[in-house]
């Protein structure tokens, strides 16, 4: 008995969270190909899209690692180019777009998952502050990195500089990275779909991690390092391991991003995306990813939304963050959400609202 | 499985009869520690056979969870050694140490709070549960196998403890009693040889008490393990260690069974003073 409950309660939040995805997905297609949706909104999908891999990513590092990371922009980063460069050097095949589209996800993916554990390795021993410190500075020393990088390809393969475009001696080819012009020419190949296939693949690592071996030990290291250690986990391996998966999810979102623009700079990634994705995160609760999802899609809405009040638009931005920060950490206001709850599903009994109180920060 | 005479070994220390025969499940060697110029622990060697029930006993402060935090090397012995079932401990990690065969549990709760009680007996059955990254991230590769058996030994150790029916529910909610009974669980999960526990009755009444020393007798009996344990209660201690050491200020100042511990003059001078004006001088 006890056994179905807890299997149940997994899949309800499978459920909620796939459930949403493919919801939204059936609802938008029809009507963006019927284009019925105003030109605005249609363009924010694919970001949307990207933005929630990116809470999700980030949620995994600061809900259930319980870490927090300030340079997720900078795997986001990583993932957009090496997708820019890794599509640049297919321009003359003949692969189709979604071909081209998956190479460069899964180039992007890999290269910011090598990131993330050169930054890994050693930055995982800190903890709090320090390890908030390191990842920021890491995200500006990619910005940097990339503001300074000129790449180009041709029939010989790809030139690498990082003085300037006329040293890549490249032949009948213009460069694709340039320095602080950023990557430019790139294929717009992302799609809606594609989008709301990259979420559904990261829902499915996401939730198959964390209600795992291997997600056990993350969470059980977020709530006590010195009893997990007492346990037999190793800290560091597990630790590495989320902040991994964590980045190669966030270079797959990169490469996605990226594909949806023709042109793209570095500092699109720098600390106030890393901030934005963090401020999703937090707002859809640490350890929520149904929550992830729904704050993540509101709050990147919200900006489009506010356009008609011009000037004003950020000022309320912010009083809306600051009252929904407020109104999540209410006692008052959770109770409240319980009762609703145990409303609605009278099976549901005490324990469970108190469980969904403590994931719902 | 009773209180056995206890009985010398080559070591010079005392074990249950019934162990005398067996490797000793822990030996330390003239093991301490410094903090600066402080010796929080010196010339510590005890004994521990494989089914013995020891007490570490000692006024506040005297050295004795410092004790623990050596054997699980929390904090890096200055000298001597630690012989866990003959083998070394030395440069060992925490959880490299665990898994050699020693648990514990900790004198100020330490569960993981916002977990599910049955998923903190699951994250102690962490190294038995043979299931790859992979199979984590896919569900395949044997995925569904290795969830189930640990979910059922996490199950079968919560029954073992009486509660099966708090399974679902948050540690961090739990009464204090069955708090301390869940850590307990955990360390046990992890399939110690000997398992360590840090004032287990702090905090209980004496109806719990008396239910916490059955317990640990079960413990004892069921999985054939050590005990040992660091506890205020003299009657729990009395009642259930078979051998005990007295630790004041870092120092061994007794060994031996219950009996000759509670006539011991050393361990009532530690506890109570000395006497004015006693056979010993008389200095103050």
């Amino acid at each position: 008995m006890e056994k179905i409950k807890n299997m149940s309660k997994f899949t309800r939040t499978n459920i909620e969270c796939y459930g949403m995805v493919l919801l939204a997905f059936v609802i938008l297609l029809p009507l963006q190909n019927a284009g019925l949706i105003s030109y605005s909104i249609a363009g924010q999908l694919v970001p949307i899209c990207t933005y929630i891999v990116m809470a999700v990513s980030l949620n995994l590092t600061v809900g259930f690692l319980g870490e927090l990371s300030l340079g997720h922009a900078g795997f986001m980063s990583v993932g957009a180019f090496s997708g820019v460069i890794a599509v640049a050097c297919l321009k003359n095949t003949v692969a189709p777009d979604w071909t081209k589209l998956l190479v460069a996800i899964i180039v992007g993916g890999i290269l910011a998952g090598v990131a993330g554990l050169i930054v890994g390795v050693p930055v995982i021993r800190l903890r709090g502050d320090y390890l908030a410190i390191v990842t920021l500075a890491f995200g500006e020393i990619i910005k940097n990195i990339i503001n300074c990088l000129y790449v180009g390809v041709d029939k010989n393969g790809l030139h690498f500089s990082m003085t300037s475009a006329d040293e890549l001696g490249l032949v009948d080819a213009s460069p694709v990275l340039k320095g602080p012009q950023g990557a430019t020419g790139i294929p717009k190949i992302s799609t809606f779909t594609s989008g709301v296939l990259l979420i559904l693949f990261t829902l499915f690592v996401v939730l198959n991690l964390i209600n795992s071996k291997t997600g056990r030990a993350v969470t059980a290291i977020r709530d006590n390092r010195i009893a997990a250690e007492s346990v037999g986990i190793n800290i560091t391996r597990y630790k590495l391991t989320a902040f991994v998966i964590s980045a190669i999810l966030a270079g797959m979102a990169g490469a996605l991003y990226a594909m949806n623009f023709s042109s793209i700079a570095a500092r699109k990634f720098d600390f106030n995306t890393s901030i934005l994705v963090l401020v999703f995160v937090v707002l859809g609760g640490m350890g929520n990813i149904p929550g992830t999802i729904v704050a993540t899609t509101l709050l990147y809405m919200l900006p489009e939304l506010l356009r008609q009040f011009a000037d004003y638009r950020m000022l309320i931005y912010a009083v809306v963050l600051i009252v929904v920060m407020v109104a999540t950490n209410s006692e008052r206001i959770k109770l409240f959400a319980d009762k609703i709850k145990a409303r609605f599903s009278r099976e549901e009994d005490i324990t469970d609202a108190a469980g969904k109180g403590g994931g719902t920060k | 499985m009773s209180k056995d005479k206890m009985v010398p070994v080559p070591s010079n220390a005392i074990v249950p009869e019934r162990d005398i025969n067996k490797i000793p499940i822990l030996e330390t060697h003239h093991l301490g520690i410094d903090f600066g110029g402080l010796k929080a622990v010196d010339e510590f060697s005890i004994t521990v056979g494989r089914t013995e029930i020891s007490g570490l006993i000692g006024p506040n402060g005297a050295g004795k969870t410092t004790v623990f935090n050596l054997l699980t090397n929390v904090y890096q012995p200055t000298r001597g050694t630690i012989l866990l079932d003959g083998k070394s401990t030395a440069k060992k990690s925490t959880a490299q140490i665990n898994k050699m065969g020693i648990a514990r549990t900790f004198q100020n709760i330490r569960l993981f709070s916002n977990m599910s009680v049955i998923d903190n007996v699951r994250v102690g059955l962490h190294n038995s549960t043979n299931q790859s990254l992979a199979a984590s991230l896919t569900r395949l590769f044997g995925y569904k196998t290795s969830e189930r058996k640990s979910l059922e030994e996490a199950m079968e150790l919560l029954s073992f403890f009486h509660m099966d029916d708090m399974a679902n529910r948050q540690a961090g909610s739990l009464p204090y009693g069955a708090q301390r009974r869940l850590e307990i669980a955990r360390a046990l999960a992890t399939r110690p040889g000997i398992i360590l526990l840090d004032e287990p009755a702090a905090g209980m009444n004496p109806s719990e008490t008396a239910e916490l020393m059955e317990n640990i007798r079960r413990i004892r009996d069921n999985f054939n393990i050590a005990v040992m344990l660091i506890e205020h209660d003299m009657n729990l201690v009395m009642n259930i260690c078979e051998g005990i050491c007295v630790l004041d200020h870092g120092k061994v100042i007794a060994k031996g069974s219950p009996d000759e511990i509670r006539s011991n003059p050393k361990v009532i001078e530690a506890y109570l003073g000395k006497k004015k004006g006693g056979v010993e001088g008389g200095e103050e």
